[in-house]
Formats: C-alpha cells, structure tokens, sequence
C-alpha cells in the first residue's frame, strides 16, 4: 500500500509510453500505404481539430465512449469484466427509439429526459442480465456479455426491418431504419453551427458522478471492497451477489444512456442499422473499454482519454478524406493500444522494483492502491 | 412444411450442416488447447478475421489454394506469437488484451481489404468437395458425411488427434498440468511459460485455419466476415467441457441449427424477417447451456490467471 512519489508517476507515464509506442505503429503502418506519417499526422490532427465544427463533432465521437467507458470503470472496479457495452447500447437505443415512436407529441421537457431514462432502463436490464448469470448461476460474465452482444444486435435486426422500420421504406429499397423521429427528443444543440449537443455534457456530468458514486457513497465502497477483495467484502457483511447484479446494471445503464445519445444525437434522427455488429454502435462498446483502461479505470481520466479516442476517429475520417488511407486504421489502432497498455503493466512493476531497490525501500512491492485486480474469473 | 422431412432435404441440411460447424470446430479445439494450458484468448475472431482476409487475398492474386493455405496458417502462427509475447512474456490480463487483438483484427483486416481489393470480388478457385473414394458413393450418407472440402475432414480429423494429444502424450501432460497447477508443475521442473506459448501458437493457427475455412470456403471476403463466430468458438469450449467430443457436438449443433434456418427460409416456411430471429439461436442455446452447465463443469483451475515465478 505505501508507495513512493515516483510510481505514483510512473502510473500514468508507462500507459502514455505505451500509446505512443501504438502511435509509432500506425505511423509505420501509414507508411507502409505509400503515404508519409507526418502527413498523416497532420490530416488527423486537422481533421479532429481544424475548425470549431470539427472539434465540436471529435466531442460527439467522445461522447458515447465516455459513456460507456465511465459505465466500464464501475464493472471493473467491482471485478466484472463487462465486455457487453455494444448489446446495452443497442438495447438503450431501441427502447429508447420506440419510446419516441410511440409518444412523438409529447411535450420536450418530458420526451427528452423520458427517452434518455429509457435508454438508461434499457441498457440496465440488457446488463443485469449477465450480472444475475453470474452472481447466481455462475456463469462467466466474459462469454455471457458476448453473446448478449450478439443477440441485441438481432433484436435490433428484426426490429427495425419489421415492426420499427421507416413506412417510407417498406415501398423502397427496405433500408432496415426508422422514420425521422419527432424533434421532440433531439438532443438540443449548444453551439450554434456545429455538432455540439447536450449529450456532450450529459456525457461528462455522468462521469463526475460515476467518481462521487465510487468514491464518496457507502454503495461505491461496497463495490470496490467486492472488486478489491470479495471474500473479505462478504465477511464484513457485503453482499458480493447484490453487488455484482448492482455494478453490471450501472455499467448498462450507462452504455444504454451512450445508445440514445448517438440516436437522439444524430444528425438524421432515427435509429438505422446496416445488419452488422459494427453499423449501428461504431464499436462503441469495444472502444470505450479502451478509453476507460487508458484512463486507468478511473472516471475522471476516462474524461481526457474519450477525447483523445474520439479524435483518433474523427481524425481517420479525415485521414481517408484527405490521403484515401481506409478509415478502419483507427480500430485496428485501438486495439493496439489496448494490448500495449494492457502489457505495460509488467514493465511499470520491473521499473517499480528497480526504483525502490535503488532508495534502498521495499524489496517487493507489487501493490499499489490504484491497481484493480481484473482476473477473468472462470 | 410437408417437403421439409424429404430425405434429399435432410440429406443436404445435414451436409450443410457439417460444412457450417467446420470453422466453428477449428477455432474451438485451437482455444481449448491454449484453455487447458490456462490461457483464455478472446481474440480469436480478430486473428480468424486476419486469416480469412489473408487467405483470400493471396488466392484472389496468385488462384492457388496452397499458397493460401499456407498464408493462412502462417498468420494463425504470426498472431499466435504476439499473443503468445502478451500473455506469457507480459503476464497481460487475458481477458482484455484478447478484446485488443480481435480490435487489431477487426480493424486491420478491414483497412487491407478496402486498400488492396475494394469490392467482394468472389475467387476463381475455391475449396472444392472431395467425394471420399467408396463411402462418398453410400447412398445419402455418403453425400451428407463423405463430400466435403478437405479443411472439414481436417477439422473433423483432428477431434481424436487433440484428445491424443492431450490425454496421451508428455506434451498435453504437461499443458493440463499448467493449466491446473502451474507452481506444482514448475516445482518438477516444467516450463510453464514454454508449455503455454507452444499451447497458444497451437491454438492461434488453428483459430487461422478456421478463418481461412471461411472465406475460401465462401469463395469471397467483406469486412468483418465472422460476425463474432470467433466469440461463440471461445463459448464452445465452455460448452464442450474442455474436452474435444463435446467441442464437436457444441459446433455440429451450431453448424445444423444455422443450415435448417437456411433451409426454412429458403423454402418460404418462415418469413424472410424471421431468419434473424435464427440467427439469434445459437447465442441463445449458448447462454442457456452455460447457465445449465456453469455449475457441473470444471475449467482448468489456473485458466486465465498469469503465471510469475516471483
């Protein structure tokens, strides 16, 4: 538990060491498209930052990645590994939308917090369902989580090529998507000209929350002490069970939340799928997983960290526009990021040993408070 | 629904069936290869994915298959080691760098794709069936089991060939032993780390063989082209037990769940909007098989938990 000032940071300059390490490959991997990387560099850079518009559509990117991620950082603080963000967007999203379907004249002031509350409602469930699995049946949430994904986005599927789906196209070219919902439910926009919504700062207020819940409330020492150490949790009292269930619907909640904010955020304002896993959500899921372990799983970090992934895809838009390098670069990115950050947590313990030998301190200390065991318990 | 229950119906829902499990088979007896080592890898689609595009580039250019069969193999094996360095070498946690690799996968696969070929274009040579000399000729059963492309009887072949190996020799000795114990197995003097990275690039070209199944199967590549069959093959290890026969019920039901949808739509017996709610069976029947069996399977004691000899 005692630590010195220098892993203290340590603990954030090996995860950026590890970033850039991931951003040296994508430059080779520029180069190797024929294209020079500083090039590159500047198109993405450009491209995420270059005009208030375009910042202010980096931050609509942000948005449902720091929604979810801030969602991450509570299942993982609590030892469940939700890898289930893409379904409990969907799911969010669906309910949402149908809500909006069915009550298009109602009032703003009550459309819009209703559908984003069913967004929440929606995603909760879509997450305490692996919850339950696992804190009463004992089924591994990892694989649980998965095959939820797969299944909303079926659900999605059948919806909106059936019963959702837009009139207009039942005639047409049967593109499986809403109508244009009621402007009833738009997320207002905050900046006159571009892409800035209130989802931007639903988005943040949700992360501060997640920090206060964690950190400042009885429900969010209990769920650390389960991620900390379950056995000592439940020998002090602690339902590890509730807690599981509680952590995982928080966690949904919050992906579901991101669902209807990229619907009711939308520039088209409807809900529109292309059948695959990856068309309705971006890989939001996935994403926000990386930008809330590049933020150490700490909410308030995860703040900074969506917005450095949010430009990473605004910037490979622009990285296509301008120098036809496909766009997917930015994913493939991700995932490298994620395996550098997630292999750099041996190289800060090597260094770690070899600081505190050197102040003649603790021989072996692996422990530090910030370190969140997130063991795939099978 | 009358014409459903003909025998040369059956007979091709069968084949079908047999067909669509072979990928599924593949990448479930690699992962339970590197599971029973210890080693949970999520990122077999990504790696599957990878192999696929791969496999289908090389034949697309040069139209023969064994150049794409080794592609293929060789970037299960590439994908194996880096795998391999991150969870042996690095002692990342597994569950999450397997996420990464299927996000490299996913990404990387695609962005080739678009910058090397663009549009699905469908191969000129592709897995061809290969009738069995004398079974092939069986009535029914001949063209239900013994006409298949030859990474299907691979795949089957290799059922008995994994439960040998992990039951028979020094090796799987040694691969369930770090997987159940790695300090008891250390202390004889076992290279867990060793043991492991061979269980993982074992497993991780298997996890390539799977995704070059698939698209040289089909005779085309898009864009994420397994739709997550990478994740259900990780499920069907659970489903199976850790034990190859029960992989092969695991990915046989998949296959012949997923070709009588095919052949319900096909003839108009459900409704076109319906077969996504087919597609949705086999995720379901996992969720349901793990809930029943959750409780009654043991999974090798040390999976997904990294080994330090400090």
């Amino acid at each position: 538990m005692r630590r010195v000032v220098g892993t203290r940071v340590l603990g954030g300059v090996v995860p950026l060491g590890a970033a850039l390490v991931a951003f040296l490959f994508g430059a080779v991997m520029i180069l190797a498209l024929g294209a020079n990387p500083l090039d590159g560099l500047v198109a993405m850079v450009d491209g995420a930052f270059g005009t208030p518009d375009r910042l202010a559509t980096t931050m609509v990117r942000a948005a449902p990645l720091l929604l979810v991620g801030a969602g991450i950082t509570v299942a993982f603080r609590s030892r469940v590994v939700n890898i289930g963000g893409e379904g409990q967007i969907v799911i969010g999203a669906l309910l949402g939308t149908a809500i909006a379907l069915t009550i298009p004249d109602t009032p703003k002031i009550l459309l819009l917090p209703i559908v984003l509350l069913a967004g929440m409602v929606g995603g909760a469930f879509w997450g305490a369902i692996p919850g339950v699995l696992k804190a009463y049946a004992a089924v591994n949430e990892i694989l649980s989580t998965i095959m939820l994904n797969l299944v909303a986005i079926q659900v999605m599927n059948v919806l909106l090529r059936g019963p959702m789906i837009d009139p207009a196209e039942l005639e047409g070219s049967r593109i499986p998507q809403t109508q244009r919902l009621t402007d009833n439910a738009a997320l207002p926009i905050l900046v006159p000209g571009t892409r800035f919504h209130l989802g931007i700062v639903i988005a943040i207020a949700a992360a501060l929350t997640v920090w206060v819940v964690l950190w400042r409330t009885p429900l969010g020492f209990r769920l650390r002490a389960v991620g900390y150490n379950p056995d000592a949790a439940r020998a002090s009292g602690i339902s590890v069970e509730r807690s599981i269930v509680t952590a995982m619907a928080i966690s949904g909640s919050l992906s579901g939340l991101a669902g209807a904010v990229l619907v009711f955020g939308s520039e088209s304002l409807r809900m529109v799928t292309d059948g695959s896993s990856v068309g309705f959500t971006g890989s939001a899921g996935f994403n926000g997983i990386v930008a809330a372990l590049f933020g150490g799983l700490h909410p308030l970090w995860t703040i900074p960290s969506s917005f450095l992934f949010g430009s990473l895809l605004t910037g490979a838009n622009n990285l296509q526009r301008a120098l036809q390098i496909p766009a997917p670069l930015a994913i493939a990115l991700n995932g490298i990021i994620v395996i550098f950050v997630v292999s750099s947590g041996r190289v800060r313990h090597l260094i770690e040993d070899r600081m505190l030998r050197e102040k003649g301190g603790l021989p072996h200390s692996h422990e530090t408070t910030d370190d969140v065991a997130v063991t795939g318990e099978v | 629904m009358r014409d459903l229950f003909t025998l040369s119906v059956l007979v091709s829902t069968v084949a079908a069936g047999i067909r669509l499990a072979t990928p599924y088979l593949l990448a479930a007896l690699g992962e339970t290869i590197g599971q029973r080592s210890g080693v949970l890898n999520l990122g077999v689609d990504g790696v599957m994915l990878l192999s696929a595009f791969g496999s289908y580039y090389v034949v697309l250019r040069t139209e023969n298959l064994w150049y794409g069969f080794l592609a293929g193999a060789v970037i299960g094996l590439l994908m194996g080691v880096v795998y391999g360095v991150i969870t042996v070498v690095f002692e990342a946690e597994q569950g999450i760098s397997g996420i990464g690799i299927f996000l490299f996968g996913l990404g990387f696969s695609d962005l080739l794709f678009e910058e090397l070929v663009g549009t699905p274009t469908p191969l000129k040579v592709r897995l061809e069936e290969v009738a069995i000399p004398g079974l092939g000729s069986i009535p029914y059963v001949g063209d239900a089991i013994f006409q298949h492309n030859p990474l299907t009887y691979l795949a089957f072949a290799l059922v008995p060939i994994v439960t040998l190996v992990l039951f028979k020799t020094t090796f799987g000795m040694n691969v369930r032993a770090v997987g159940e114990n790695p300090q008891a197995a250390d202390s004889l003097g076992v290279s867990v780390a060793g043991v492991r990275f061979i269980a993982i690039l074992i497993g991780n070209t298997m996890a390539g063989l799977a995704g070059m199944a698939l698209s040289l199967g089909l005779g085309i590549f898009q864009p994420n082209l397994t739709q997550g069959l990478g994740f259900i093959a990780v499920a069907l290890v659970y489903f199976g037990a850790w034990r190859s026969r029960g992989v092969m019920v695991g990915a046989l039901l998949y296959g012949i769940v997923a070709s009588l949808v095919l052949q319900l739509k096909t003839r108009g017996i459900i409704p076109l909007e319906a077969s996504d709610l087919g597609a949705m069976a086999p995720a379901v029947l996992t969720i349901v098989a793990l809930v029943v069996l959750a409780r009654r399977i043991e999974a090798p004691a040390a999976l997904a938990r990294p080994f330090s000899r400090h």
